[in-house]
């Protein structure tokens, strides 16, 4: 056996106080003070009592899930076909490598492309359809959400497909299946927990997307992220945005219960 | 023949250069168990692959009842395979798994129901059928791999070394169960193995394969008895090969001696090699022995003794004996003429059957 050496846990241990419990803490407790700094439960009345709050959450929710779903819906056949190619770890590569680049940059190049003097409005002017509003609409945030989500996806979903015993789709195939049958009963189920891994990748830091709710969907589309942004920043009322982050962080915990993954019950009703 | 279910005709496959299978021929009855036996890397795989339809031949044609199915998709073929690693799907239960071929041809739920549960009868696994893949044993699930593939009726079963990842006992237990399987159900099988002793237990037919070709076929005792090259002599049970020459017909000479044998039909003084089988070496006295040779060691294996001696002219001599010997003493073997197998150089399967009939036929 390896001999254990407590010095590297004690590393781990540090850096879980430090970065991760303390934080938590420090939220937590904030969350119970109001702007002037009394001890108060008057954020957490606020933000179940009002409709915008409750308003901004499901908002947040919203999107979340319609940026998750595209993701996967691109996400899924592209890890499909990257695992079919000859060099599929230099395909996969070319994809992770935008994730390289520091978000803001590609933030500011999509307002580039996206903006009324941008490319995709010359090639729009040139094809004879025109100049189009396209950026700070609704639907460039979701791409551009998704464009940046989607290494996220395709990284666990191809690992997970990379993972499948080839000899399971043989069986399938020998056992009569079609293609699409052997994808809808073989294949999808058994790299599902690629899926739910990328589903969690995505779907919460999604929850909390501020600077392109700003710079892309032109605060049009108000997420939780752009309401702490606000009251950390703006109003300074720290309780109020802590409290959001708590919401936040619950949130989370939901969703890596839902999509985790669960012992399959022994014995299953015929 | 008129049973022929499949047939392979001029087949073969490469992979850029290496070439996997080379100039294959050969047909299916149906209702026979067939083995292909080789060594790994023999391309024995390859021709299942081929048949089942996961990978498809360079040339050549591959016929299903007279008709060319080279370019049938996997799940048109009236074929099933049981895989090497059985590729039981983890996410179905065991009913599930056995039922997933007839769900796909939306056979009726109750037919299902009742045709998944008599395979599993058939396959002594009745009241597994609502266990997990991951909760059954290596021999449990081997068994549901062949209940999900009979239960869909197959014309031919193709089995890829089903047997390899279990224990020895298991083993053996399993080789007696397929063989009975396959007697009841009628269907053909087509049973892919590297154990000889594997073949010759269960075959009606074996086609022995080396590098890509086959080399010999027949059934189990034939090619036990008459192997026609030092690899299948080799490769089939145990052997003591030497060198000799052929003196004339039923007259061999090997050691420096002259020796009866059964075989004939070859030129005078063609240089052959001779097999004896351990099994058929009598040790006896010196002087009564048709050769002497010295003990060097002795193993015990329970119902034989193992003996490892050498002649004077320093060829190895494996002899299974009943009785014990004295290592360092020198001892006689003797053995008739029915024992001494002659093979010759370079010879084809057809040209060495086409000479067994001519000499086969002068005897009667």
């Amino acid at each position: 056996m390896k001999r254990f050496n407590p010095a590297y846990s004690f590393l781990y241990i540090l850096w879980i106080v430090l970065f991760v419990i303390a934080p938590l803490v420090l939220i937590v407790y904030q969350s119970f003070f109001d702007i002037s700094g009394h001890l108060t439960l008057a954020n957490y009345q606020a933000y179940f009592g009002s409709g915008t709050y409750l308003k901004m959450t499901l908002n947040s929710i919203w999107y979340a899930l319609l940026i998750t779903l595209l993701t996967l819906l691109i996400s899924y056949p592209t890890a499909y076909w990257l695992n079919q190619t000859k060099n599929k770890q230099l395909w996969l590569l070319l994809i992770i490598l935008p994730t390289w680049i520091n978000l803001l940059l590609k933030a500011y190049a999509f307002i580039g492309i996206l903006s009324q003097n941008g490319s995709v409005n010359h090639f729009l002017t040139f094809v004879g359809i025109g100049p189009q509003q396209l950026l700070f609409t609704n639907a460039s945030f979701i791409f551009v959400a998704a464009y940046i989500e989607i290494p996220f996806m395709i990284l666990p979903i191809f690992n997970a497909i990379d993972e499948l015993n080839p000899s399971f789709v043989n069986a399938s195939r020998d056992l009569g299946a079609t293609n699409w049958q052997t994808f809808s009963k073989v294949i999808f189920p058994l790299t599902i927990n690629g899926v739910k891994a990328g589903v969690q990748a995505v779907f919460i830091p999604s929850l909390s997307l501020f600077m392109l709710t700003r710079l892309i969907g032109g605060n049009k589309v108000i997420t939780l992220g752009t309401a702490i942004e606000e009251h950390f920043l703006v109003t300074q009322n720290w309780g109020m945005g802590s409290t959001i982050g708590v919401v936040l962080i619950v949130a989370m915990v939901i969703i890596m219960f839902v999509t985790g993954e669960r012992r399959k019950k022994g014995r299953k009703g015929e | 023949m008129a049973n022929t279910i499949i047939s392979f005709e001029a087949v073969d496959k490469r992979y850029g250069d290496t070439i996997a299978l080379n100039d294959i021929n050969f047909e299916l009855e149906q209702g026979k168990f067939y083995t292909l036996l080789g060594p790994s890397g023999c391309g024995k795989t390859t021709i299942l692959r081929i048949l089942a339809g996961f990978t498809s031949a360079t040339s050549g044609e591959i016929k299903f009842k007279g008709q060319k199915i080279n370019n049938l998709p996997a799940n048109k073929r009236k074929v099933n395979t049981v895989f090497q690693d059985y590729a039981l799907f983890p996410h179905l239960n065991v009913f599930d798994n056995v039922a997933f071929g007839l769900s796909l041809r939306k056979v009726p739920k109750a037919e299902i129901r009742q045709r998944v549960l008599e395979a599993l009868r058939l396959v002594q696994l009745t009241g597994y059928d609502d266990r997990e893949i991951a909760e059954l044993s290596g021999g449990q699930q081997q068994r549901v791999a062949i209940a999900r593939a009979i239960v869909n009726e197959p014309e031919v079963l193709l089995l890829d070394e089903p047997l390899s990842a279990l224990d020895a006992k298991l083993r053996t237990a399993m080789q007696v169960e397929l063989r009975q399987l396959q007697r009841r159900l009628g269907i053909t099988f087509l049973f892919v193995t590297h154990d000889q002793g594997e073949a010759l237990a269960m075959s009606d037919e074996i086609f022995v394969m080396n590098n890509g070709k086959i080399l010999q076929q027949g059934n189990p005792v034939d090619i036990y008895d008459e192997p026609i090259n030092h690899f299948v002599a080799d490769f089939i049970g145990e052997s003591n090969i030497v060198k000799g020459k052929m003196v004339k017909d039923y007259l061999v000479s090997f050691v420096g001696k002259e020796f009866e044998c059964a075989d004939a039909g070859m030129r005078p003084d063609e240089p052959v090699e001779i097999v004896l089988r351990p099994e058929d070496l009598v040790l006896t006295d010196v002087t009564k022995g048709k050769l002497t040779v010295t003990v060097d060691t002795q193993v015990f294996r329970g119902n034989i003794y193992e003996i490892m001696s050498h002649d004077s002219a320093n060829n190895q001599w494996l002899i299974h004996a009943v009785h014990k010997a004295t290592i360092g003493q020198k001892v006689g073997i003797s053995f008739g003429p029915e024992d001494v197998h002659v093979m010759r150089f370079g010879e084809s399967e057809e040209e060495f059957d086409a000479r067994l009939e001519t000499y086969e036929g002068e005897e009667e």
